[in-house]
């Protein structure tokens, strides 16, 4: 393996992970927020 | 499962808003948008110096761009670790839901972070070392980081009520964060494989121009994206628990309303 793929795959891996890790995210606090009534649905 | 001190306003957050939220329920709101619209618009400029515009190093070559990113996850985990020592030193002291919960989104992140920056490193390491990984000061004082944070969360599994979780959370959260400078200073106090701190210009003082200003960048990204996450991770958290409170509500009513049915056995006289 080449030094230019270990970098592309150092960049792919950290931002592919957040992403994966950032929709996850996001679609549980969808499903979690569709099961909580709306007046327990407050942030701070 | 029920609070466990309603008196602490624990099922409401202080300073919420009077009126209900519209909207499609999601655990956005406006600082969320603009952050994630920073954080988005920060990632594509990082990438696009850090993978193609900057020049190679003079001396760590393009490995450089490895860096980019390593020092900042690094810089975000340690970040989120002292978040979480901190967020457990006051539910400690003031036993609110919040900061019991805000430590856990915090630790969580900080794992995260943490997994991405000994990712990068390992393959720094395969291309300036030639291995994955050796068992020198700093990279074993890294796993034993790691290994404490994973069993931070670990613990947080465990099936109890939420007091004595929050608790034995705090405790581990506040005595995990010393190996922080430990793992840190490993460098300077053992002699090992790891090279020296790079940023900022501490070891290579010719740092300058584009790459200074790409590593800079690179640290303000990753803690902007940090700031959006936990945001997000800490309403899931509370969604989360609030979920479960309407469960259980939800299961005792329907309980009552079983025992509020009159029996038609025993028959009239």
């Amino acid at each position: 393996m080449s030094d230019t793929a270990y970098i592309a795959t150092a960049w792919i891996a950290t931002f592919g992970s957040l992403g994966l890790y950032s929709l996850w995210l996001l679609r549980r606090g969808r499903k979690l927020s569709r099961s909580v009534p709306p007046d327990e649905r407050r942030w701070l | 499962m029920t609070v466990d001190n309603p008196t602490t306003g624990a099922g409401r957050p202080p300073g919420a808003a009077s009126e209900p939220p519209t909207g499609p329920p999601t655990t956005g709101s406006t600082a969320t948008r603009v952050l994630g619209v920073i954080t988005l618009v920060g990632i594509a400029a990082l990438v696009l110096l850090g993978v193609f515009l900057t020049p190679a190093d003079a001396e760590l070559g393009d490995t450089i761009r490895i860096l980019y990113m390593h020092v900042p996850t690094v810089s975000t985990a340690y970040l989120a670790f002292v978040i979480t020592a901190i967020a457990s030193v006051m539910y400690l002291w003031k036993r609110t839901e919040f900061w019991d919960l805000f430590a856990a989104s915090s630790a969580e992140l900080g794992v995260l972070f943490f997994a991405l920056t000994i990712l990068n490193g390992m393959l720094w390491g395969k291309i300036t070392w030639g291995v994955f990984w050796r068992w020198e000061p700093r990279l074993t004082t890294t796993a034993v980081l790691m290994l404490t944070y994973v069993g931070y969360l670990a613990v947080r599994q465990i099936p109890n009520d939420t007091r004595t979780r929050g608790t034995i959370s705090a405790v581990i959260g506040i005595m995990a964060v010393v190996n922080i400078p430990i793992t840190h200073k490993a460098v300077d106090w053992w002699r090992g494989l790891h090279q020296e701190k790079t940023i900022f210009g501490t070891v290579d003082p010719d740092m300058k121009g584009l790459q200074l200003f790409t590593a800079y960048l690179g640290l303000t990204v990753f803690l902007v994206l940090f700031a959006w996450l936990l945001i997000h991770r800490f309403r899931v958290a509370w969604l989360a628990e609030r979920a479960a409170d309407v469960g259980v509500d939800a299961a005792i009513a329907e309980r009552r309303a079983e025992r509020a049915v009159p029996s038609s056995a025993g028959g009239a006289s």
